[in-house]
């Protein structure tokens, strides 16, 4: 016969409210709800993908106050009155895409897609930090990240790409 | 994944974390997150009440204290690595912390929760073990201090008692010049060491005058190497001091076999990484 788990405690819901893509947002959630249900399931933010559930793919990594965060492994109400970027805030209001994302499209830095918001938003704190990371800088910067089709070689170049862009400069490939 | 259901508390001060880890049922204080929302995922803890210590500021930050380096608990490894203090005092530090997970999750992940964990593929207990760091621990009758070597007593399982939290981290600050080297062998990044040894040293005239080395996930606990310490000094560290040192090394690891290697293998790596931390602190402390 199945086990049926009883709940240790009752805990009643709480309020959390934070900043998401300079929207003022808050829920009702349990204290145990994860930043990354809060996002998809609470505020219908989906971009944001669950990988591995695990905090080693990177694909759930949004921003918040200034840092990339495994949204998997980060409760909610830890993040109470913080200032989030998701994917989904990446664009500008008329569909002007990021450099990054344009980054992506251009240099085909996707094929199935699924890891692509961690990757962006990851890449979009590391550009905050270093304007103009090396080859070497980008891919220890997106260690946190698994891209199972790419081989990631595209998706150093998008970075390259948006780097450039950011920076007003013209984007060079590297010779092969 | 869904975690157990917990109560949630936010103190601002560690006097108020204390009193409530002392009052609560079933309590865990929650630091960085990286290890314990995982456990909490899996329901292999399962606390009634969550202290978060994300409040309380007097647990952040570097301060040089004269001689003495003391760090926050709270401190993560993204700030330990971008510290100014700890680059130029203990620079070991930064090289470590580099090596432990991935960017995102150094950004929560703390060196006190690293510390008192009481997981031996940790990296930052080596460290502790081999600068002979301090641990300042907070309960409901004060304060006490327990030296990181006497800190570890198995897996999961540390000096720590179920009603304190560690405050803070001391370190005697290795003199200047020294030299130092955290040599982690793992499969990718974010691994857990197959083996890595850990080495702060000083020379003089060409021989080495202090040494000591610590070890990561090659037993159920980091471990002090007292025996591949004594081995090189008073030596120009040689191939016959460098093999010494490995095998005394190789004497007190006792690793599991698993999916990074069997256990034979992994003790041989403990006396490699060793060897390499060695001949690397030395060249840094003799350039």
């Amino acid at each position: 016969m199945a086990e049926v788990e009883i709940p240790k405690i009752k805990v009643a819901k709480v309020n959390v409210a934070m900043t998401v893509n300079s929207r003022a947002v808050s829920a009702e959630v349990e204290p145990r709800t994860l930043l990354i249900h809060y996002l998809r399931e609470h505020l219908n933010l989906t971009g944001s993908h669950i990988g591995c559930d695990t905090s080693h793919c990177g694909a759930c990594t949004v921003d918040v106050d200034g840092r990339s965060v495994k949204s998997c492994t980060m409760f909610a109400i830890q993040a109470e009155g913080a200032t989030f970027v998701t994917i989904e805030g990446m664009a500008a209001a008329d569909g002007t895409l990021h450099a990054l994302q344009e980054g992506f499209r251009e240099m085909h830095g996707l094929q199935c897609g699924y890891c692509t918001p961690g990757m962006i938003m990851r890449a979009y704190r590391l550009l905050q930090e270093s304007a103009n990371p090396s080859e070497a800088e980008i891919r220890m910067g997106i260690s946190g990240n698994l891209c199972r089709c790419t081989g990631y070689q595209n998706i150093v170049r998008a970075i390259q790409y948006a780097a450039a862009k950011l920076s007003g400069l013209e984007f060079r490939e590297a010779a092969e | 994944m869904i975690p157990g259901s917990f109560e949630y508390h936010r103190p601002s001060s560690l006097g108020e974390a204390v009193a409530l880890l002392g009052r609560l049922d079933d309590a865990r204080v929650l630091a960085g997150g990286h290890s314990l929302i995982p456990m909490m995922k899996l329901r292999l803890a399962q606390p009634n009440h969550l202290i978060d210590l994300g409040g309380v500021t007097e647990l952040k930050g570097v301060r040089a204290d004269g001689a003495e380096i003391a760090i926050g608990a709270m401190t993560t490894q993204h700030e330990v690595i971008a510290s100014d203090t700890l680059t130029e005092r203990v620079p070991i530090l930064r090289e470590a912390a580099r090596q432990i997970a991935d960017p995102q999750v150094r950004y929560l992940g703390t060196i006190g929760g690293n510390a008192a964990n009481g997981d031996p593929g940790n990296d930052m207990p080596a460290l502790m073990m081999a600068l002979g760091a301090t641990y300042v621990l907070r309960g409901p009758a004060g304060e006490r201090q327990v030296a990181a070597r006497d800190f570890y007593l198995g897996i999961y399982e540390t000096a720590l008692q179920s009603d304190e939290i560690l405050a803070a981290i001391r370190i005697p600050a290795p003199p200047k010049p020294h030299g130092w080297a955290y040599e982690k062998l793992k499969r990718k990044v974010g691994d857990y060491a197959t083996a890595a040894a850990a080495v702060v040293m000083t020379v003089l005239g060409g021989r080495v005058a202090t040494c000591a080395i610590a070890l990561t996930n090659v037993a159920d606990r980091p471990m002090f190497a007292a025996d591949a310490s004594q081995a090189v000094i008073g030596t120009a560290l040689g191939s016959q001091g460098l093999r010494q040192a490995a095998d005394a090394v190789e004497a007190i690891a006792a690793p599991a076999e698993d999916g990074r290697g069997s256990a034979e293998y992994r003790t041989k790596m403990a006396g490699v990484t060793t060897r390499r931390a060695l001949e690397r602190a030395f060249a840094r402390a003799t350039s």
